[in-house]
């Protein structure tokens, strides 16, 4: 098998917890660009982002805001807006190429092969239904049923999302519902098609830890059951840590690091994966004084040459000839199979990492 | 920012706190502070029977999740709110039903930084004036030489002191992040209630202002009441942790002992529960305690203890007696709390394994 250099090959987690048999990737982008015109010039939000996600496995997306994450996924999903988006690359989806699909097409494909869970569910949720109704909606987009059968299955769904007394809460409305539980509702009202692939955009982020706590596990276990593979968006490392096998680390519209979950967190070996970490304040450890990453992330409409990441980067002196500023890094292998890749010029970011920063993460 | 910056040259000030009547008081008291709201016919206990003392330079950390009454109690302290029962006692004077002619001047001491920076700064108006307009309302400096102290506070807080002509929408979440602190530091507050003043920022910005609050802090030496739900920053930044939940206090006491051995079940909850990036770097995994269940409404509070819907140490008792905010003695196997680490629980005693690694 021949690997292309920004890919995420399936492996087997390093615990031994392997999930789903390694078979040919469920969703495969490649090469994908999004850029859309504003009155400020073109935002180009994503650039040359390629990576492959298989059935029963968990890919991250990290990043801050403007980093180009969410445009990504929403891309697959094919919510982007079709009239003036630039997009070019690849995505495809079992089999089926998304990019330059008919709406119609699309529409069939969503729900059933894709489906997607927001961050707010109380605005990704009609207010005016009930979120029996809406659940029944979408099941029967996808399947000819009757209302009866359609019900029966949105109290399948809320049961086995956790929601206590399903049939009866089928009759509320979303503000009826806490936090939690609206967050419960949409993941049923997204998993009630048995979609292949699960969409989760911060979908814990406005939720108590408590309750975010709850809905991981609830994520975790859906896919367990179903086997479905899963693209987690987020800007919280410690929820990376909990939920995923697979980690792509983005900045400025562009792929800065990717590979298994734990060797990226564990040994990262970019500059701004180790300003992430070193960012973060953590509930165990040192109360030292936070090594925050210098200046703000760019805007994608002024993305910085070179290297995006060469304005903030502590390290570009140690690389020759003005390279950072200049010349954008590939996204190089930094195995000899390929499964992890970083894009930085640095020759030895692994001793960097060793030396430099692993005694400061405590 | 410039850490040589001395502290600016106190100004004549008309406006004065009259001084304390006891003038060994805490900086901060609050006793017994309810706050009730009604919903058409409930009455809402958003904070119901919350003390605690704060003194001169000190940090408290208010934490627990939504609807606990965190932020109720800072809009409480900064009287945005007036109090349904109970005294808040700043340097002895009571604030609690202070008109708001009497409380000006415990305004200028007392300030909010806000969670959105987006929202609390007014988009029509200038960085200088939104700055200004604190040192004009309290006659800070004289009329019409703000600006040199507006400059002065812009770089205080790392911003371009050339900018006090721009407008909101010219900076990024951080730097008006930063604006709001300006607004909050020119009247050389005593108190600081920073209400979630890093959680709608990116990890790296969110770092740079917490280390620009710490500065502000070692610097002018003011305390802080620090409301956060995200229990990292806040051990980062406290000597003090209160844990709140459905409007009382569950635990308190120091730093130390809130994190390395807390003793009430929903702090040992709540540890439990946040995601920790070190398990990667071999971390031994840490207990998981999931509590089941929603928040119960404040508006109708379990009898008793409040959390004992949601405990698994729960029993009888636990409905008919609410457990007291207390310190507790060692003995029958357990080691007690901490000096000044109190626990309203009956079954309060350290967590069997490790909630948190060391």
């Amino acid at each position: 098998m021949t690997v292309h250099s920004g890919d995420v090959v399936t492996t087997p987690r390093s615990d031994g917890a392997s999930r789903g048999p390694d078979g040919p990737p469920y969703l495969a982008v490649r090469d994908l660009s999004v850029a859309f015109p504003t009155a400020d010039g073109e935002v180009r939000a994503v650039r040359d982002l390629s990576f492959s996600l298989a059935l029963g496995r968990t890919l991250a997306i990290v990043g801050e805001s403007g980093s180009g994450k969410s445009v990504a996924s929403l891309s697959i999903m094919g919510l982007h807006d079709r009239g003036s988006t630039r997009m070019s690359g690849s995505i495809t989806l079992g089999g089926h190429e998304i990019v330059g699909m008919s709406p119609e097409e699309l529409r069939h494909h969503r729900g059933v092969a894709a489906s997607m869970v927001f961050q707010d569910p109380l605005t990704s949720l009609h207010p005016y239904f009930t979120v029996g109704n809406q659940i029944v909606e979408a099941y029967r987009a996808h399947h000819r049923v009757n209302k009866r059968q359609a019900r029966e299955r949105a109290v399948d769904m809320l049961a086995r999302v956790g929601i206590p007394n399903p049939r009866r809460r089928l009759g509320d409305y979303p503000h009826q519902f806490s936090g939690g539980m609206r967050q419960r509702v949409m993941i049923a009202m997204a998993l009630v098609n048995d979609p292949k692939l699960l969409i989760a955009d911060e979908p814990t982020t406005a939720l108590d830890v408590t309750v975010q706590a709850q809905i991981l596990d609830l994520i975790r276990d859906l896919q367990r059951d179903f086997g479905s593979a899963v693209l987690f968006i987020t800007h919280d490392l410690g929820v990376v840590a909990e939920i995923a096998d697979d980690l792509l680390v983005m900045y400025g519209g562009r792929c800065m690091e990717q590979g298994p979950m734990r060797t990226i967190l564990g040994r990262p070996l970019h500059p701004y994966t180790w300003g992430l970490l070193l960012s973060v304040p953590a509930v165990s450890g040192e109360t030292d004084r936070l090594r925050p990453i210098p200046g703000a992330p760019p805007s994608l409409l002024a993305v910085p040459s070179g290297c995006p990441f060469h304005p903030r980067c502590a390290y570009r002196d140690r690389v020759p000839y003005d390279q950072c500023r200049e010349v954008l890094p590939d996204l190089y292998p930094r195995t000899a199979d390929g499964t992890r890749t970083s894009r930085c010029h640095l020759a030895d970011p692994e001793r960097i990492f060793t030396s430099d920063v692993l005694p400061r993460l405590s | 920012m410039n850490p040589h910056q001395p502290f600016p040259a106190p100004v004549q000030v008309s406006n004065e706190v009259p001084s304390p009547e006891r003038p060994d008081a805490p900086l901060l008291d609050l006793r017994d502070l309810s706050k009730h709201f009604a919903v058409g016919r409930q009455r809402l206990r958003a904070v119901d029977g919350v003390s605690f003392s704060l003194a001169e330079g000190e940090t408290l950390g208010l934490v627990g999740e939504s609807g606990c009454g965190k932020t109720t109690v800072g809009r409480l302290i900064t009287r945005l709110l007036e109090p349904t029962a109970g005294q808040i006692l700043y340097r002895g004077v009571d604030l609690a039903h202070l008109r708001e002619r009497e409380m000006r001047p415990y305004r200028r001491e007392i300030q909010l930084i806000f969670q959105d920076p987006y929202s609390s700064l007014n988009p029509r108006h200038t960085v200088g004036t939104i700055v200004g307009t604190a040192l004009r309302t309290h006659d800070i400096v004289p009329k019409g030489e703000e600006l040199p102290r507006v400059r002065e506070l812009l770089d205080v807080v790392g911003l371009n002191p050339e900018h006090y002509n721009r407008y909101p929408h010219e900076f990024s979440g951080g730097q008006r992040q930063r604006i709001g602190i300006a607004r909050a530091l020119a009247t050389r507050p005593k108190l600081i209630v920073a209400d979630e003043p890093v959680s709608a920022l990116d990890v790296s910005i969110q770092a740079q202002v917490m280390n620009l609050l710490q500065d502000l802090r070692r610097e002018f030496g003011m305390a802080f009441v620090f409301i956060a739900h995200d229990l990292g920053v806040v051990r980062h930044f406290c000597d003090r942790v209160a844990v709140m939940y459905l409007g009382r206090i569950a635990e308190s006491g120091p730093r130390e002992a809130i994190y390395g051995a807390p003793q009430h079940p929903y702090t040992q909850a709540l540890l439990s529960a946040v995601p920790d990036v070190g398990v990667v770097r071999g971390t031994p995994p840490k207990v998981r305690i999931r509590l089941t269940g929603d928040v119960p409404s404040p508006a109708d509070p379990p009898s008793g203890c409040r959390f004992r819907t949601r405990c698994w140490k729960a029993q009888d008792v636990c409905a008919t007696i609410e457990p007291p905010l207390e310190e507790k003695s060692p003995g029958a196997g357990q080691p007690g709390t901490a000096p000044g680490q109190r626990a309203a629980c009956h079954f309060a005693e350290p967590p069997k394994a490790a909630i948190l690694a060391a």
